[in-house]
């Protein structure tokens, strides 16, 4: 089938102002995105540039607008947006070159959280122990694949940047619940400073936007209420 | 262009380049390169899990997991190597765990296992549960955990950085030259000891597992700089990629009972390898479903067989395979609880490349003589732990077992020695040599072209199968793709992200990976593990019991030498699942 695929396109090298450019391409209604995007890189126009690595949804490179909403270009099937596609870089990070945004910005916020796991304890010789029940709190969150998708979708992030948006915490709550950390304390002050978790106005932006289908918003609330009950 | 000095410079991050940048930083200065963002590695594609003989379920033992792996590797693995791999196994599993990995648990609270393809109780008598897991996202955790320990312990990164050339003078290692990708700059890391991590080649191959930005440029930059490559013949295809594309159905379906079925319905392995059926070893199982759709006996006649997973209930696959029954519902619109998985074989895993030591330092010839400061670990190296076809979960142990112990040693090396100083001032100045030729170009080739048509040669004649003819076929067609990629010409001329440059030279690599596959399997008459000549179908320990070692020469041509298999406990006997 043929679908109509509308880009905005940005090169700093070239282009006083961002610029829609429009592509016909030939496609299977199962194609992903990804193909439709690499088609026209591979024989129309070379100059289109985008990252992407594993192409089915795990490395996190490819996240984008999609008709108006933040997907991971991989795993949208043409069928599922066709036939005109518009596809825009991530707003809220400044764009770099065409679907390309600096991610600095994000992995900053990332590293703000401390995620890593805390525990100064001498380990046993053999694992941590933890029950299932105890692994479970947290699985959720384990799934986050960095790729911004929540963060670029969430207007309280578009409004400040200095929020540390959804994927921080998200990486925060991984620590938070996981039985084996000692760092709840010290996360939990960084996320109730003013540009912690309370910027958060549970719209479920976030939620929806995740290709891991990680229950951001109720890990957000989760945070809250700990931080709530942390102060009694 | 700018100059940076390190102790120690890991190019590549995935588990074994954070591996052994974790352990290097430590106590030397280390900087890790990386072409893509570290979090992107294609170590977090990796699902079932990472074998280790805990004995966490059922009794087990490193000696075991030693012995499976020999055998898995048709004997072809080197025995003081893989006494290493299994024994350090458990001890690094046991660490990522402290690290805060987050594994799936035992109703103690233990690390849990289960069953993967090839490893056995008491020296191949039944399957036994070594695969420690995180649900079906092993390698995204492993990943994940170790990004967040090189966070915590500041080590530096350039990402987006793409390394071009190796500063090698005189046996020597001095660092590196890379491509900014942002900028379009080429910098000069001078550094002590260099490690070379970056992963695969599964892009020689149009139906692959692996990621689109794995081109074997650690490989092809060694075999451009007169360093050989080790077994490259032996390269994995993975019985259950999903049918066209490639995508990779974990072994851990059939780990938790999910059976391979033909047109007719019939669990077809049980013909194959009696004992372990779907569980033998990947070469075997890949086999056997490629002479299934010969017999006719594919899914409506096609390239595929069915795996079914069916009778595990909901339960079993939500919980401890949801990544791939998401996978199989995005991108096949089935459900896995209800209907059978399309698969066919797909190009997985690299078990040659470039040769080292158990320290993960590079050695070029059977004396085991090393470029001193230059090392590799991972998918990139052989060490050689898996021989002639690797075991489901050994990849990840490979990973941070030999990315631990050359990180350790690469900072011990670097603490020995004072910096040498770079003689040849002009290599930055080849590099953007090339580069501009690549840029300049006005030829009518274009790159996607080449590739596909590498992949769809690869694809056809040096795959599972193989004769002498068709190899010969893919070298002389590979030739041609050579020859026509001097006439290339990219269309984006910037400096900032041009991707578009990034694909030529990584096109340029893969060729080269390509060429020195194709010549090393033409070389080897006989057929073991991955390498299944179908003229020569027998393995032939008296001629061919050795390592490949393949050079390329100053003048492009390439010449064969050997290196011996170290054999210490387990003579080589026949092979049988």
């Amino acid at each position: 089938m043929e679908v109509t695929v509308r880009i905005k396109r940005y090169d700093p090298e070239k282009d006083g102002e961002p610029w829609w450019g429009e592509y016909k391409v030939e496609v299977d209604e199962t194609d992903r995105v990804l193909d439709a995007l690499h088609y026209i890189k591979w024989y129309q126009d070379g100059t289109l540039t985008f990252r992407r690595s594993c192409g089915h949804g795990i490395c996190g490179s490819d996240a984008m607008r999609i008709n108006g909403y933040n997907r991971l270009a991989c795993k949208v099937l043409i069928r599922d947006v066709a036939p005109v596609i518009t596809v825009e870089p991530l707003l809220g990070l400044p764009v770099i070159k065409d679907l390309v945004v600096d991610m600095e910005p994000f992995f900053a916020h990332y590293r703000a959280v401390m995620p890593w796991l805390i525990n100064d304890e001498p380990p046993p010789p053999r694992e941590r122990l933890q029950s299932p029940e105890e692994r479970e709190l947290f699985d959720d969150t384990t799934k986050c694949i960095l790729c911004a998708a929540c963060t670029t979708s969430c207007p309280a992030f578009w409004l400040r940047g200095e929020y540390v948006g959804p994927a921080a915490i998200v990486q925060a709550h991984r620590f938070i619940f996981d039985s084996r950390d000692r760092g709840a304390v010290q996360r939990l002050e960084i996320l109730n400073a003013p540009d912690g978790v309370w910027r958060c106005r549970t719209i479920f932006n976030c939620t929806n936007a995740c290709p891991r289908e990680i229950e951001i918003t109720k890990a957000i609330a989760e945070v809250k209420k700990a931080l709530i009950f942390s102060r009694l | 262009m700018a100059y940076f000095q390190y102790d120690c410079i890991v190019v590549g991050a995935g588990g074994a380049g954070l591996m052994a940048a974790l352990y290097a930083s430590r106590s030397a200065s280390t900087a890790v390169l990386s072409k893509l963002y570290p979090t992107r590695s294609h170590t977090g594609a990796a699902q079932g899990g990472i074998g280790a003989a805990l004995g966490n379920v059922e009794e087990d033992h490193w000696e075991w997991h030693m012995y499976d792996t020999i055998k898995g590797s048709d004997y072809l693995g080197d025995q003081d190597a893989i006494e290493v791999l299994c024994r350090e196994a458990i001890d690094v599993v046991i660490e990522l765990e402290h690290m805060g990995l987050p594994f799936d648990r035992t109703p103690e609270g233990k690390i849990a296992q289960r069953n993967f393809g090839g490893h056995t109780r008491n020296y191949g008598e039944a399957p036994v549960k070594r695969a420690c897991h995180a649900a079906d996202r092993t390698g995204h955790m492993i990943l994940q955990t170790l990004y967040q320990q090189c966070i915590k312990n500041h080590v530096t990164f350039f990402d987006e950085f793409q390394v071009l050339d190796l500063i090698v003078e005189d046996g020597v290692c001095k660092g590196c030259i890379a491509y900014e990708i942002a900028t379009g700059e080429i910098h000069t890391f001078h550094a002590k000891a260099v490690m070379l991590a970056t992963g695969g080649w599964g892009k020689c191959w149009s139906v692959t597992s692996n990621a689109f930005t794995l081109t074997g440029d650690g490989a092809a930059i060694c075999l451009r700089n007169g360093i050989p490559l080790e077994d490259m013949e032996f390269y994995q295809f993975h019985p259950t990629g999903i049918y066209k594309l490639g995508i990779l159905i974990t072994e851990g379906v059939r780990g938790e009972g999910g059976v391979l079925r033909n047109n007719l319905g019939e669990r077809f392995m049980e013909r194959y390898a009696p004992t372990l059926k779907d569980l033998a070893s990947r070469d075997v199982v890949s086999r056997a479903i490629y002479l299934e759709i010969r017999e006719g006996r594919g899914i409506d006649g096609k390239e595929y067989v069915h795996l079914d997973a069916t009778h595990l209930g909901r339960e079993v696959i939500e919980k401890k395979l949801p990544e791939i029954a998401d996978f199989v519902r995005t991108y096949l619109g089935l459900d896995p609880v209800t209907q059978p998985m399309p698969v066919q074989p797909t190009a997985h895993y690299a078990m040659g490349g470039i040769p080292t030591d158990v320290d993960a330092r590079v050695i070029v010839d059977a004396q085991n003589t090393p470029v001193y400061g230059l090392y590799a670990a991972g998918e990139v190296a052989c060490v050689s732990v898996h021989g002639a076809n690797r075991l489901g979960t050994n990849s990840l142990v490979d990973l941070v077992v030999f990315g631990r112990r050359g990180g350790r040693h690469m900072a011990a090396f670097a603490n020995e020695i004072d910096l040498q100083p770079i003689q040849d001032r002009d290599r930055e100045k080849r590099v953007r040599d090339q580069l501009e030729r690549l840029l300049s170009g006005t030829g009518k080739e274009k790159v996607a072209t080449l590739r596909k048509e590498m992949q769809k040669i690869m694809m056809d004649n040096v795959s599972v199968f193989r004769t002498g003819e068709g190899l010969q076929e893919a070298v002389d067609k590979l030739r041609e793709l050579k020859e026509r990629y001097q006439h290339i010409s990219v269309e984006d001329k910037g400096k900032q992200f041009n991707q578009d440059l990034m694909e030529a030279v990584e096109l340029g690599n893969l060729l080269d990976i390509a060429e020195a596959t194709a010549l090393s399997a033409l070389n080897r008459t006989e057929s073991r593990g991955a390498h299944s000549r179908e003229d020569y179908p027998e393995r032939d320990d008296k001629n061919w019991l050795k390592h490949t070692l393949i050079r390329r020469q100053e003048d492009g041509s390439y010449c064969f030498d050997y290196k011996p298999v170290v054999i210490t406990k387990f003579q080589p006997a026949e092979r049988k699942y």
